[in-house]
This record gives C-alpha cells, sequence and structure tokens, in this order.
C-alpha cells in the first residue's frame, strides 16, 4: 500500500507549481457560469429592496387593497393581480383546447413530413415579438371585437354579468384572446414532443383490442402523456403572466376589478410599462417595483412546476428508448 | 344483440371522425394564424414603406411623411451592445455547464439559468433601471443593451450547454487519447463540431431580443432623432412601434406599420436561416 503512494507523490509535487491549462479553462469558464447566479440574485435583491418603502408602508394590504392613486399616494395591486390572472385564465381557455387538439394532429394523424413542417410554422409565430401581435391587435382585433363579437355576446348572454355594459373592443377579453395567440405555440410544440415520446405499443395494444384511434389517443397515450401536456399548459400560463408589451395596448388601463369581460382592465405587465417612467415620487417607483416583485414570483412559481412536469415527462420517454 | 353492436359501433365511429377531424381543424387554425399576421402585415406595411422611412428622421404629428432611420440604427446599437456582453458571457457559461461543471453545481448554474430566462421582460427593465439608469442618471443605449443582453445570456448558455452535449464522446476521446489536454480538445475539436448548432442557438437569441420592446421603455428610452451617443436616450424600431400604434394620429400608424413590416421581416428571417442550419425539425432550446 505504501509503495504506490510513494510512487504517485513525486509526479503529484512535480506537477503542483504549474497550473495546468485545463484548471485554469475550468475556472475561466467557472467565472462566466458564476455570473448567471450572481445576476439572477442581484435582481431578486434589487427588487427585494427597491419594492422595500412600499412593503414598509402597506404590508400585507397591498395585495388586497384595490386603490391605485398616485395623487394621493395610495397603492393597491388588487385590480392589476385580477387582470393579469383572468386575461392569462381566459387565454389558456382558449388555447389548451386549440393547442392540444392541433399537437394531437401533429403527433397521431399527420404524416411526419407535414407533422413536421407545420411544427415549423407553429414555432416562427412564437418568434413574432409581442409588439407585432399589439400592432395587430390594435388595428383588426380590437375594431372587429367593438363592432362585431362584443354585441354579439351581448346579445346572446347580455343579462350575465360577465357580458354586461359597454363594448370598447379593448378589455379582458381582448387581452385574454391576443394571449391565447400568443401562448399556443409553446403549448403546441412542448405537447407535441411529449405526445410523441408515448411509446408505439401503448397504441398498438390498444387499437388491437378493437378502440377505434380516437378512443386509443384519448383513453390511453394522452393519460400517458398528461404531465407533458400539463407542463406546456403551465409554460404557457408563465409566458401569458409575464407578457407585456400586447395586452398594454388593448387591456384599456382601467385600474379597477369588473366583472365583465368586456369591460377595460389593467394587468401587472401593462402597468408597469405605462407608468414606470412618470413615476416620480418615492413611494410611487417602490410600489411599481413591488408589483414587479409580485409578478417575478407569480412566473417563478409557475415556471418551476412546468419545468419539473417537463423534466418528469421527458425521462419517462427517455426510458423507453 | 347484433344491431345494437352496430348502433354503438356507428356511434364510436362517428365519434372518432368528428374528433380526429377537430384535431385537424385546431391544427389549420393555429397554423393559419401566421399566415394572416403575415399577409396582414405586409398588406398594411407594404403600403406604408418607402426609401423615406429607411433614411429621414420622424416628423412631428401632423406633418406627412418622414421614417425610422434613427430607430433602425438605434435599435442596431442596442441590440450590438447587448450581443457583444451576451454572447460571449452565455457561451463561455454553456462550455462550462457541458464540459466542466460537477453535477451538483452544474444543476444549480442550469436551473438558474432557466430562471433567468423566465423572468418577464419588464422586470428585466427594472432591473435594468436600478443597477443602470439611476446611478447613471440618464437613460441611455448602454442600458438597453444591458437589459437585452441578460436576456441572451440564459438561451445561449442552455443552446451551447446542448449542442456540445452531442458532440459524440468518441471524438473527446480520439483527441485526449493523442495526448491534448482537456481544454485544447474543448477549443479545437468539440467547440468547432458544435458549430453549427451553437451560431444557430445564438441568432435565434439575437433575433428574439431584436424584437423586444418591454425591457427598452425605461431603460434605452427613446428618442424623435439621432441619439447624441451611447449614453444618451437611444430611438429602437419595437419602442417605436408601440409608441406610434398607440398615438392617435393617422400618419404615425402608417410608419408603425412599415416599422412593424421591417421588424418582423428580420426576425423571420434570422429565424428562418437560424433553423435552415441545422436539419429541420430539430428541436432547438426554447
Amino acid at each position: 500500500m505504501a509503495t504506490p503512494a510513494a510512487v504517485v507523490r513525486p509526479t503529484r509535487t512535480l506537477r503542483k507549481p504549474l497550473i495546468s491549462g485545463d484548471e485554469l479553462a475550468k475556472a475561466f469558464t467557472f467565472f462566466f457560469a458564476a455570473l448567471i447566479i450572481v445576476v439572477t440574485f442581484a435582481l431578486v435583491w434589487q427588487l427585494w429592496i427597491g419594492s422595500s418603502p412600499a412593503k414598509e408602508k402597506f404590508g400585507f394590504r397591498f395585495l388586497t387593497s384595490s386603490l391605485w392613486n398616485p395623487v394621493t399616494d395610495e397603492y393597491g395591486a388588487l385590480p392589476f393581480i385580477y387582470g393579469t390572472l383572468l386575461t392569462s385564465f381566459l387565454a389558456l381557455l382558449i388555447s389548451v383546447p386549440l393547442g392540444v387538439g392541433a399537437a394531437i394532429y401533429l403527433s397521431e394523424l399527420a404524416s411526419p413530413r407535414l407533422s413536421n413542417t407545420l411544427t415549423f410554422l407553429v414555432e416562427l409565430l412564437a418568434a413574432v415579438p409581442s409588439v407585432i401581435f399589439g400592432l395587430i391587435a390594435i388595428f383588426s382585433l380590437v375594431p372587429l371585437m367593438r363592432d362585431y363579437i362584443e354585441p354579439a355576446l351581448q346579445n346572446a348572454f347580455g343579462s350575465t354579468p360577465l357580458f354586461s355594459g359597454p363594448a370598447f373592443g379593448v378589455g379582458y377579453l381582448t387581452a385574454g384572446m391576443i394571449l391565447a395567440v400568443m401562448t399556443f405555440p409553446f403549448i403546441i410544440s412542448v405537447s407535441r414532443e411529449a405526445l410523441m415520446a408515448v411509446p408505439r405499443e401503448q397504441r398498438e395494444a390498444a387499437l388491437a383490442l378493437g378502440a377505434t384511434k380516437w378512443e386509443s389517443t384519448w383513453q390511453i397515450v394522452l393519460p400517458f402523456a398528461k404531465l407533458g401536456i400539463l407542463g406546456s399548459v403551465f409554460l404557457g400560463l408563465a409566458r401569458a403572466l409575464g407578457e407585456t408589451m400586447a395586452v398594454t395596448m388593448v387591456i384599456g388601463n382601467d385600474p379597477a376589478i369588473h366583472a365583465s369581460l368586456l369591460a377595460p382592465g389593467y394587468t401587472i405587465a401593462a402597468v408597469i410599462a405605462n407608468e414606470f417612467t412618470e413615476a416620480s415620487g418615492k413611494m410611487y417607483s417602490s410600489a411599481l417595483v413591488e408589483l414587479g416583485l409580485v409578478l417575478f414570483a407569480l412566473t417563478m412559481l409557475i415556471n418551476g412546476v412546468a419545468q419539473l412536469m417537463i423534466v418528469l415527462t421527458t425521462k419517462k420517454g427517455s426510458a423507453k428508448a | 344483440m347484433a344491431q345494437v353492436m352496430t348502433s354503438r359501433n356507428r356511434r364510436r365511429n362517428a365519434v372518432n371522425n368528428v374528433m380526429l377531424t377537430l384535431t385537424g381543424v385546431c391544427a389549420v387554425l393555429t397554423v393559419s394564424t401566421l399566415f394572416l399576421i403575415l399577409s396582414y402585415l405586409v398588406y398594411n406595411g407594404g403600403k406604408s414603406l418607402n426609401l423615406d422611412f429607411f433614411t429621414k428622421l420622424p416628423l412631428s404629428p401632423g406633418q406627412e411623411g418622414g421614417g425610422m432611420a434613427n430607430a433602425i440604427l438605434g435599435s442596431a446599437e442596442i441590440v450590438l451592445f447587448a450581443s457583444l456582453l451576451g454572447l460571449p458571457v452565455g457561451f463561455l457559461a454553456g462550455v462550462y455547464l457541458a464540459e466542466f461543471s460537477p453535477k451538483r453545481l452544474g444543476f444549480l448554474i442550469r436551473y438558474t439559468a432557466d430562471l433567468l430566462n423566465g423572468v418577464p421582460s419588464i422586470v428585466i427593465g427594472i432591473f435594468a433601471w436600478t443597477v443602470v439608469v439611476r446611478p447613471m442618471h440618464q437613460f441611455s443605449a448602454l442600458a438597453g443593451g444591458f437589459a437585452l443582453s441578460l436576456m441572451l445570456i440564459p438561451i445561449t448558455a442552455r443552446g451551447t450547454e446542448q449542442f456540445l452535449l452531442e458532440v459524440p464522446r468518441t471524438m473527446r476521446e480520439g483527441a485526449l487519447a493523442l495526448g491534448a489536454p482537456m481544454w485544447v480538445t474543448i477549443a479545437t475539436v468539440v467547440v468547432p463540431a458544435a458549430r453549427k448548432g451553437i451560431m444557430t442557438s445564438m441568432i435565434l437569441g439575437v433575433a428574439r431580443i431584436s424584437g423586444e420592446t418591454a425591457p427598452l421603455l425605461f431603460t434605452a428610452l427613446g428618442n424623435q432623432f439621432w441619439s447624441a451617443g451611447l449614453n444618451q436616450p437611444t430611438a429602437s424600431l419595437p419602442v417605436m412601434i408601440f409608441t406610434h400604434a398607440t398615438a392617435p394620429y393617422e400618419d404615425w400608424h402608417r410608419q408603425a406599420w412599415a416599422a412593424g413590416l421591417v421588424l418582423l421581416g428580420l426576425v423571420l428571417v434570422a429565424n428562418i436561416s437560424a433553423r435552415m442550419i441545422v436539419s429541420r425539425g430539430a428541436s432547438l432550446p426554447r
């Protein structure tokens, strides 16, 4: 035992004074990788201390008050939280069935060539900058909603509070629709991958037992890919919550809570975008930073869940390979 | 009995056909959105786009004509600065993640990078405002570029990592067996082998940040004139689209459409060419 150690030791001491190129390269690249952690911590830290005046003054009331008045320096975040959650929920209501349906078509029915081409196009849609969605929505979707869709909804369901009030064109529903278009590319491409990771034998077994194509898809394939699809939904939700420009351009900028989906509202990201530059007072900008902190916490939570679900299904998928 | 079976089967077949058709309808609806957006933008933007757009400054409301030359230059400056800052950092971090990182630390950095990638862009704007604009007492192209580089770093790092890991183990072993140290192997064998993929993720990253508006709103701000320098408020195409589209002037709307067409054209060309580099249908980092 002693001899090998004695043999090894001299070579070590010989090497020691020199810094090997590998160690240098490792330390050098580590510096940049660590920068990612440093920047992220700095971001959270700045949000935390930047919002401390507002946190000290309003405490928990900030989250439950619906008063937003820069003149009297009173700030409550509830209308913005409500608007953010409501528009994102509306978006998912539209984009989940549409996205999962399209993903089923792409993974189960379309030929690989068609499927890849269509997925490529859908992923291009994900690359369209959000301000362009906003631009198009202002001049096409908003008039369309104001003149046709919203009056039609009022005629049909006007007695319920959900569709009451005048039709402005801008508001929760319009923002939700734009967000739906911005989220389904994510839902489609991730769901499709999850569906394609389902082992072929699962489908064959169901079909061999006499199930129709749809029965095999609905009862066997979808449950198998459930977690990955759910992950894609959470990914879309995280994007919808943090989405700024398109929503800012169609939400209507009204810091109040309305039951009607046709009413103008406000979201967290939109109020920061509109008011941050003109926030003169210390408390005003601090309240906006706290809104940023709330938005950050919300999206991080949702993103974390999404990441976990997607990792779990890809693991399951690779296990069969 | 037989009759019951057939009526039941008929119903099952009908459900099958209806549902499968519906999934096809979903696919058509979603894909056609892209074409709807493109054609609407090309129609409106094409009407408004002319040479002046690229060479003239914006005019004050009420005057006809003008262009967005300052915003084109401003966007280029901001994105170039963001790339100079973000691409090397992201690339080197990606090399560390793929080649050197111990398991647990690697997981931590990877997770943090994904976290940073998921931060809403408006929140990135707040951060850049606190650490650059406030100390400098000045909105600037630098602050805008800094904000965008923060979005570019995690995209580049994860992309670089993914494509480095796809390089076959045997290539590394071959170089190492010839006596090359690890870092020489990485620099002369592994990175060149993953060159295409890394380039692709870089192009996609730059394309993504060049369309970002929210982080620029209170960092680069905006400017109706030529920017006086990198440390001064600077116009950019996305912010111009926002301010012009939401303003109540007819002529500004036309300019916004032209700017939208130019911006989307650039972004889509970058995306399509990047995806042509790697084989089509290959999964790309999001």
